[in-house]
């Protein structure tokens, strides 16, 4: 049984994820005095300047310096303090990776690390601030939780599950509105995916802000009398092998769909788990192994092939690997 | 409480401390023996005397942060003589199964505050914790033990402005200043002198002492008690290897473990320093 979700045919209501993440923030503040912010310059940017209005208190500005920022928040956490950190994700993973290792991962302290400014639709700030490999980096360390939530709803549900357990964890948000495509009653829990659309011909696993290409490429295939599954997998670590195992058992066929490079990233998490338990031909939408670039959001999804129209054409291209 | 030991009886703990992290590092055949005898005395003055560590889970402890992890052998011998694990433990440092692993690992074993080994990032940590425990007004003081080439890492510089900036004056940072790295001098390789200089530019309260006097290592540890209103740098000159003739002031000594016959060699003669030191007494 699929899960419902918004129908995407129709107008749906845009917000970008990092706006679901202070939403939380904004509900955690007031139910958990335990819970600190921290941000590095980028308040604004990250959406953490809600919860420093209502909460100054317990809003830590570290200045630019991410790297001390996560040893702040080593040091809140181990006093018994629920830290945020927030700044965009290329800075957030790359610049502090030793220290979200060492001080963080290897000490299992109870760090929130949350990159905003993920995937190629940061749009015309280029290469530098587009987090193309934060998911991949971050999956990679031992104790790690891994999420990256498809629109503003799950994203606020993915930061108040992340307060709610013990450990490392790491949220990825993007910077511009997605199509909100779950609502308050959509199922949410820690690495478990979802099952949006019940397909037996192949199945598309997509991840964040490209769940809602996945779902218009489904529409698409509709029409074509394909029957795609569409999964939403937000967790990608510990990612839900039995949804995935399952799905290609039942189609055979396999298209994972990421804003994110495909080397090391949520393609390569799904592909260890299928050539293990089930091997099925797949085909990986998302960056290839090369670097951002200045542009609109729409020109550099178009471009780097993150549309639905990529997610058809890999479907039709796996297919033919089924036959 | 602590009971509060003497300036005589502290220095024959370190000289006891010292013994005890040389065999250790000669039972693993491989650890940190000069760091970890140059900051022998002021860390045993500040386990023994000056903080608050009741217990290795006390919410009330002071934190003690160890960024220059490679010493843990010391930091070891410290904590199994504050009876937070078996003495005996100590000759596993470095074994496979071992909770006494190479570079520090939180709660491993118990007293271990967290996790560091890769330099530069205690600091931060010390800073996070201070940060919290003013905000709860808990008597907690966080101290935070750094190399002074490690103050090559800019993470450090990043720490120190944010410890002046939130003023915590519950924060206190121990330099253990000997002076030499890996690759040779500190000044040679990549210059920090003039480190109290550098320290009070960046608004910290600085204390300079001879780190290796143990009255001067306990009234500058007490002294930092004192100040209001921003953190405190304790600037412990030292000696790389003190105490073990062969190994002062040589950079190789880094992080080589000594032979059995060198361990030999080095324990008589902190005994005989033991023995001249009870003479004066």
């Amino acid at each position: 049984m699929a899960t419902a979700h918004k129908d995407v045919t129709g107008t749906l209501e845009g917000k970008a994820t990092r706006f679901g993440y202070s939403d939380a923030l904004l509900l955690l503040g007031a139910s958990d005095p335990r819970v600190f912010v921290l941000d590095a310059d980028l308040a604004k940017s990250t959406t953490t300047d809600r919860f420093k209005a209502a909460y100054p208190d317990r809003f830590i500005d570290c200045g630019i310096a991410e790297q001390d920022m996560v040893g702040i928040a080593a040091g809140l956490s181990l006093m018994g303090k629920i830290p945020f950190t927030s700044t965009y994700g290329t800075f957030m993973v790359d610049r502090a990776l030793d220290q979200i290792r060492v001080t963080v991962a290897y000490a299992e302290l109870n760090v929130k690390i949350v990159g905003a400014h993920g995937g190629i639709s940061v749009g015309p700030d280029g290469a530098t601030h587009q987090a193309l490999e934060d998911l991949g980096t971050m999956r990679m360390l031992p104790h790690m939780t891994v999420i990256n939530p498809c629109d503003a709803i799950e994203a606020r549900k993915a930061t108040l599950a992340v307060a709610a357990m013990q450990g490392p964890t790491f949220i990825r948000l993007g910077r511009e509105p997605v199509p909100i495509v779950t609502d308050d009653d959509t199922p949410f829990a820690i690495g478990r995916g979802i099952t949006f659309e019940d397909g037996d011909d192949v199945t598309i696993a997509a991840t964040g802000s490209m769940v809602y290409e996945a779902l218009l490429a489904h529409e698409e295939l509709a029409r074509a009398g394909i029957h795609a599954r569409v999964l939403d997998i937000h967790t990608i670590k510990p990612i839900d092998r039995d949804l995935l195992v399952q799905a290609a058992r039942e189609t055979g066929a396999v298209v994972t769909v990421e804003e994110h490079q495909v080397m090391g990233g949520f393609g390569s998490a799904v592909a260890e788990v299928l050539a293990q338990e089930c091997p099925v031909p797949m085909e990986f939408v998302g960056v290839h192994d090369r670097f951002g670039e200045s542009g609109t959001p729409d020109e550099l999804l178009t471009a780097f092939g993150c549309r639905h129209t990529d997610i058809e054409a890999a479907v039709r291209r796996v297919l033919e690997r089924k036959r | 409480m602590e009971t509060t030991l003497s300036i005589h009886r502290l220095r024959h703990l370190a000289t006891e401390i010292r013994k005890d992290t040389l065999r250790a590092i000669t039972a693993a055949g491989s650890g940190h023996p000069g760091g970890s005898l140059s900051a022998a005395d002021i860390m045993t003055a500040l386990y023994f005397r000056c903080a608050n560590l009741s217990g290795p889970t006390d919410p009330d402890r002071d934190r003690i942060f160890w960024s220059k992890g490679h010493i843990a052998p010391l930091l070891y011998t410290l904590l199994a003589y504050k009876g937070f694990f078996p003495k005996e433990e100590l000759m596993t440092l470095r074994r496979f199964g071992s909770r006494l692993q190479g570079h520090p690992k939180k709660g491993s074993p118990p007293g271990v505050e967290t996790s560091t080994g890769s330099l530069g990032q205690g600091l931060s940590v010390a800073v996070g914790c201070a940060y919290a425990a003013r905000c709860d007004h808990l008597p907690v003081r966080s101290y935070c033990l750094t190399g002074d080439g490690e103050l090559q890492e800019g993470q450090i510089w990043e720490a120190l402005m944010a410890g002046a900036h939130f003023q915590l004056d519950n924060l206190c940072a121990i330099i253990d200043n000997n002076g030499l790295q890996i690759d040779g001098k500190c000044s040679e390789v990549m210059c920090i002198d003039d480190v109290g200089a550098r320290l009070r530019a960046f608004n910290w309260n600085v204390i300079s002492i001879d780190g290796h006097d143990m009255g001067q290592c306990v009234d500058a540890l007490e002294e930092a008690k004192t100040v209001k209103g921003r953190p405190t740098a304790i600037v412990a000159h030292t000696v790389k290897g003190k105490g073990v003739s062969f190994m002062e002031n040589v950079a190789g000594w880094h992080g080589k473990a000594p032979t059995q016959a060198e361990l030999e060699q080095a324990l008589a003669e902190l005994d005989a320093q033991e023995a001249n030191d009870g003479n004066r007494a």
